[in-house]
């Protein structure tokens, strides 16, 4: 790791320096007690039950640690008795911000192993339910990211305008936060009258939300000087932590799934852009997240104007029996790249699924990120790491 | 002295002085929690508050002193007990102290102190105290480091603060918070005496650092790093519950409100309106219902300023603590030396 070597402000490189001493114990004259300080599992900080354990040395961290497993729910071994529609009803509730945007990768996994694909109209209205969870879940993230930082109006914005998204989704799915709604081969309906531009009005809404935050939160010197430079995950560290979605376009790997995976989702029929930044510190990630937020309009947008008339559901057995075989499916999930390893043995349900969610590997580097921080760069750091509890315990 | 005052015996007066400021000190705060705290903020952030209790809500600061009273007092176990109880009261104290100070009239004033400025600048770092035997009685970890930020950030302002009242006390050739409300009210600028010569305008840096050391003094956002809700959880108050919290909170409203008088007082020309609006050339010309008017006065220009306090409070994110520090002792302590200097050499220009 270069950390030395790259220009990252004298701050980062004194922590660093103090980190390198921590470890090796070089300062023992000039050594204090230290405090451990129990941040979590309740703790207002990490919205959810995350435990992290700090060895402080005054207001700096010399060493922290993750601790999860405080609301592991063990999906994985529910998938194992449950036929495969009843799954879907479970791994909503993995990322729940995000709901819709879970089922899609185990259904296309289950798709891919019947060899059968969802007619064109509902590949269009699973792509746009998708990005509608991207922007739910996103856009709470941007107004968190104010009340992390301590200023409490951007959240309140943010909910008023989520709760449009939300009743977008209600009035497809007939959930506002727990869908349920991709079948295997489709989708439950199609879209109710009127939705269509119903969904481009609380768009453009939505576009004026992104440009408040940026006005609001982004512009303030104040929060810039609080995430310029904090946090800093060069590229190659990012990439060795396996960090997915907007923490590693952040650190300025050009990695997005909707792109780069032939999924048969629509994101291929329209034109957008993937954002990527290249400072790496805590102001690029949540800079990003508004940028995709933006760019997941547009393509809303994009699909309510092309949408084909057809079919929401292919044709598919009454009684879903998956043949025997393996499927890797992930997608670009609003948290980073969410996979399903789905293993049939050809019965009604799946013989083993493995869940690979984004906020598990994206918390796994904050031992590296947190050491050499103070207290209040934890928060920041945690809250533009942006993870969703659910998303690491599973 | 008030003539009518005079009369009664000093007992009386005593406790006439005692109830006026405790009208003073908790009226202003039901007031700024009511009107800022509930309304304002709620409106800044698209919702309307309480509703609910009282016609547009405006029982609600009384049901939540109600559950606030109601709630259980709890003292952690190893806890330092004494100090622990004590030191919500020293905070209020602290407020009670500074009140004393403020002239609300000709006549209607607490003490007529000839080093005013002095004294309310004294003892405004009582609560300093408070803050810091409480993060260290609760025994909480959250809380020492609470108490740390609070001692190291109000240390830091307090000097900025005194320089920038300098600035006043040398224009105004007096201490006497009476005596620079007169001068600003009866004085003139440049022979334009339609609007008196309030400081804020030929003091406006040192308002301007005034009014951001007032709001770190008052751990408001940005500066709120002390109580910092999402970092440690509330600061030094987070063992505090029940009563305990609410003298607390009092505390922290009512001194916004005491400070912004203050403010009012040094910048905004106190209790006054310009005397020449009146024909009036000094104190002795002002007539008895002055001392009725003022006190209101003082309170319309204080909500001002505490408008301004919460404004930035609701909008701007926190900043980090050796931020804040490098902003005070990099930033205003130069500036408010430089004010001085500025204001000496035009003094004696002039």
């Amino acid at each position: 790791m270069s950390i030395t070597e790259n220009a990252l402000g004298d701050r980062q490189r004194l922590a660093y320096i103090a980190s390198q001493a921590a470890d090796s114990r070089l300062n023992v004259e000039l050594e204090t007690e230290g405090m451990t300080l129990n941040i979590g599992p309740q703790h207002p900080a990490t919205h959810g039950t995350l435990r992290i354990i700090a060895r402080l040395d005054g207001e700096q961290v010399v060493w922290a640690e993750p601790s999860c497993g405080y609301m592991h729910r063990g999906y994985e071994k529910l998938a194992e008795v449950r036929t495969y529609p009843q799954v879907t009803t479970l791994i909503n509730r993995i990322d729940w911000l995000g709901s819709f945007a879970n089922e899609v990768p185990f259904v296309l996994a289950a798709e891919k192993l019947m060899e059968i694909e969802a007619p064109v109209r509902a590949q269009y209205i699973r792509t746009i339910l998708f990005e509608l969870s991207r922007i739910a879940n996103v856009s709470l993230f941007l107004g968190d990211l104010g009340v992390q930082l301590g200023a409490i109006t951007p959240v309140f914005f943010a909910f008023r305008d989520r709760e449009y998204v939300l009743n977008l989704i209600e009035s497809a799915t007939g959930g506002r936060f727990h869908p349920n709604f991709d079948r295997i081969g489709g989708l439950k309906d199609d879209l109710p009258a009127g939705w269509v531009d119903e969904a481009r009005a609380v768009m453009k809404k939505l576009r004026g939300f992104c440009d408040q935050i940026e006005d609001l939160l982004f512009g303030n010197e104040i929060f810039q000087s609080r995430t310029r430079g904090i946090g800093v995950v060069p590229r190659d560290v990012a990439l060795q932590y396996g960090l997915s979605g907007a923490n590693l376009r952040a650190s300025g790997v050009d990695w997005d799934l909707r792109r780069d995976h032939a999924l048969p989702m629509a994101w291929n029929k329209v034109a957008w852009k993937v954002w990527t930044h290249p400072d790496g510190d805590s102001f690029a990630r949540c800079w990003i997240r508004l940028q995709e937020t933006r760019e997941s309009t547009k393509i809303v947008d994009q699909l309510l104007d092309s949408i084909p008339a057809g079919p929401v559901m292919a044709k598919v057995p009454k009684i879903i029996k998956v043949p025997e075989g393996e499927a890797w499916v992930s997608t670009e999930n609003p948290l980073g790249e969410m996979g399903y390893y789905v293993v049939s043995r050809g019965d009604l349900g799946p013989f083993r699924v493995k869940i690979r969610s984004a906020s598990f590997n994206n918390i796994s580097i904050t031992p590296w990120l947190l050491r050499g921080v103070y207290v209040p760069d934890i928060v920041t750091i945690l809250a533009s790491l942006y993870f969703i509890l659910g998303d690491i315990d599973r | 002295m008030n003539p009518i005052l005079a009369e009664i015996p000093y007992w009386g007066q005593s406790l006439l002085r005692v109830l006026g400021g405790l009208v003073a000190v908790l009226l202003p705060a039901g007031t700024i929690v009511y009107v800022f705290l509930f309304k304002m903020m709620s409106f800044m952030q698209s919702r309307l508050g309480p509703m609910e209790a009282g016609p547009y809500g405006s029982m609600q600061l009384f049901a939540e002193v109600g559950k606030w009273l109601q709630k259980e007092d709890i003292v952690p176990e190893r806890a330092d007990v004494r100090i622990f109880k004590m030191a919500p009261v020293i905070v209020l104290l602290s407020t009670f102290l500074l009140v004393v100070a403020v002239p609300f009239g000709p006549d209607a004033w607490f003490t007529d102190f000839e080093v005013g400025v002095f004294y309310a600048l004294a003892v405004s770092s009582i609560s300093v105290l408070g803050i810091l035997i409480a993060g260290w009685a609760s025994a909480n970890k959250y809380s020492l480091l609470g108490g740390l930020r609070a001692a190291g950030q109000l240390i830091a302002y307090e000097l900025p603060m005194v320089l920038a009242v300098m600035g006043v006390v040398i224009q105004a050739d007096t201490m006497n918070l009476q005596k620079i409300v007169v001068a600003q009210n009866s004085g003139s600028m440049f022979g334009f005496d339609a609007m008196g010569h309030p400081y804020v305008i030929s003091q406006f840096v040192g308002f301007v650092i005034f009014m951001i050391a007032i709001q770190a003094e008052l751990t408001q956002a940005p500066f709120d790093m002390p109580i910092a809700e999402s970092e440690l959880v509330s600061g030094y108050m987070t063992e505090y519950s029940g009563f305990r919290f609410l003298i607390f909170f009092i505390g922290e409203f009512a001194t916004a409100g005491v400070f912004a008088m203050i403010a009012a007082v040094l910048f905004l020309g106190g209790w006054g309106v310009p005397f020449a609006w009146f024909g009036w050339t000094s104190i002795d010309d002002i007539d008895n219902w002055m001392n009725i008017a003022g006190p209101i006065i003082v309170l319309t220009k204080m909500m001002l300023l505490v408008f301004i306090i919460m404004w930035i409070r609701f909008s701007y994110p926190r900043l980090r603590e050796d931020q804040l520090q490098r902003f005070a002792w990099k930033g205003l302590i130069p500036l408010a030396l430089a004010n001085i200097m500025v204001t000496s050499i035009l003094k004696v220009a002039f």
